[in-house]
């Protein structure tokens, strides 16, 4: 029980910790929009004096901003989801076999 | 991380897809070893599935002023070893190309080529490098998963900088271009996600699911049977 207490005490630090890091981050970068690094490149891209011109289109598309956030929320739910699924029956297993081996 | 649809010329599409297909096939066998083994394994490989798809939804905003997101390769890695993490990685991205219209199809061979596999590898060879040489596991798996991270970045900027080089200074030019964009706007992120990696990596090797000795194997957890270690914390 003392490992599990010690290792819940580095969690909650990591988690203060974590959660500064983009504090911090919004902090610096001021008024910012924060967009994507990606889209930066493509920019950057379009910005070379021999135009380069994309010769794929995505081939489908969100139609805006709503739907696209949409479908990370949908993206990050369904990960968080089965990865807390798991760690819940990774938890109870434990704790019924250390309920079994006290009886 | 991804290079937008299209933004390949078709050479340099066809050459990243053909150099990430033997490590593609690698990698089925690697799952396929994975799912026919207990059901355990099973559940590790949705586990890896699931963090990384955690965590390429999260776009965080870095100092720079831009936002960029982590992987969670370095996760996987631990826990399947780098062959699956092929496969892992081209599912998440073959999730946001069709559905976020983020990466691409004509630039999947290439967005997986630094993400499902420099990426793992990277962490895998700093995880044993450090292992070795005393480090503690918790700093071995925070430095392999944020320098995984980083490495991912810096071959997609070498990957731009080949196919986009700079009209006077050439590759080398566009490269620090390229690297300008990604690089300092990474670091906050790859540090983010070694921390994550940690903090999830404590929960389960806490509750007797896996212990440290059985993690970064290269086929993934070798000898890993759960009900063995549940007794061992007993």
């Amino acid at each position: 029980m003392k490992l599990i207490n010690s290792v819940k005490k580095q969690n909650y630090l990591l988690l203060l910790l974590l959660l500064i890091i983009p504090v911090v981050a919004l902090w610096l970068g001021g008024d910012s929009e924060f967009g994507g690094a990606d889209g930066k490149v493509v920019d950057l891209i379009d910005a070379q004096q021999t135009a380069y011109v994309p010769w794929f289109e995505n081939i489908w598309a969100p139609p805006g901003g709503e739907t696209e956030s949409l479908l990370f929320s949908l993206q990050a739910a369904l990960g968080a989801g089965v990865l807390c699924y798991i760690i819940g029956y990774i938890k109870g297993k434990k704790a019924a076999m250390e309920a079994a081996s006290n009886e | 991380m991804h290079i937008m649809e299209g933004y390949l010329p078709v050479q340099w599409s066809i050459i990243w897809s053909v150099a990430f297909l033997p490590f593609f096939i690698w990698g089925l066998k690697g799952v396929q070893q994975l799912i026919t083994q207990t059901p355990e394994k099973r559940m590790v490989l949705a586990m890896v599935i699931a963090f990384a798809f955690v965590l390429t939804s999260l776009k965080l905003p870095s100092v720079t002023g831009s936002s960029s997101h982590a992987t969670g390769m370095g996760f996987g890695t631990a826990l399947v070893g780098p062959a699956s993490m092929g496969i892992v990685g081209t599912i998440v991205l073959l999730f946001q190309v069709f559905l976020l219209a983020h990466g691409g199809l004509t630039t999947l061979g290439a967005n997986a080529f630094a993400m499902a596999l420099i990426g793992p590898m990277v962490t895998w060879l700093v995880y044993q490098g450090l292992k070795r040489s005393g480090v503690s596991f918790r700093w071995s798996l925070f430095s392999a998963a944020v320098l995984g991270n980083l490495a991912t970045y810096m071959v997609t900027s070498v990957q731009l900088a080949l196919a986009h080089p700079d009209a006077v200074s050439g590759v080398g030019g566009a490269f620090s271009k390229f690297i300008g964009i990604f690089g300092i706007t990474q670091i906050p992120v790859a540090i983010v996600e070694g921390i994550l990696t940690v903090m999830v990596m404590n929960v389960l090797v806490s509750n007797g699911f896996v212990h440290i000795d059985q993690l970064f194997s290269k086929k993934g957890l070798v000898g890993f049977k759960a009900k063995e270690v549940s007794h061992e914390v007993n």
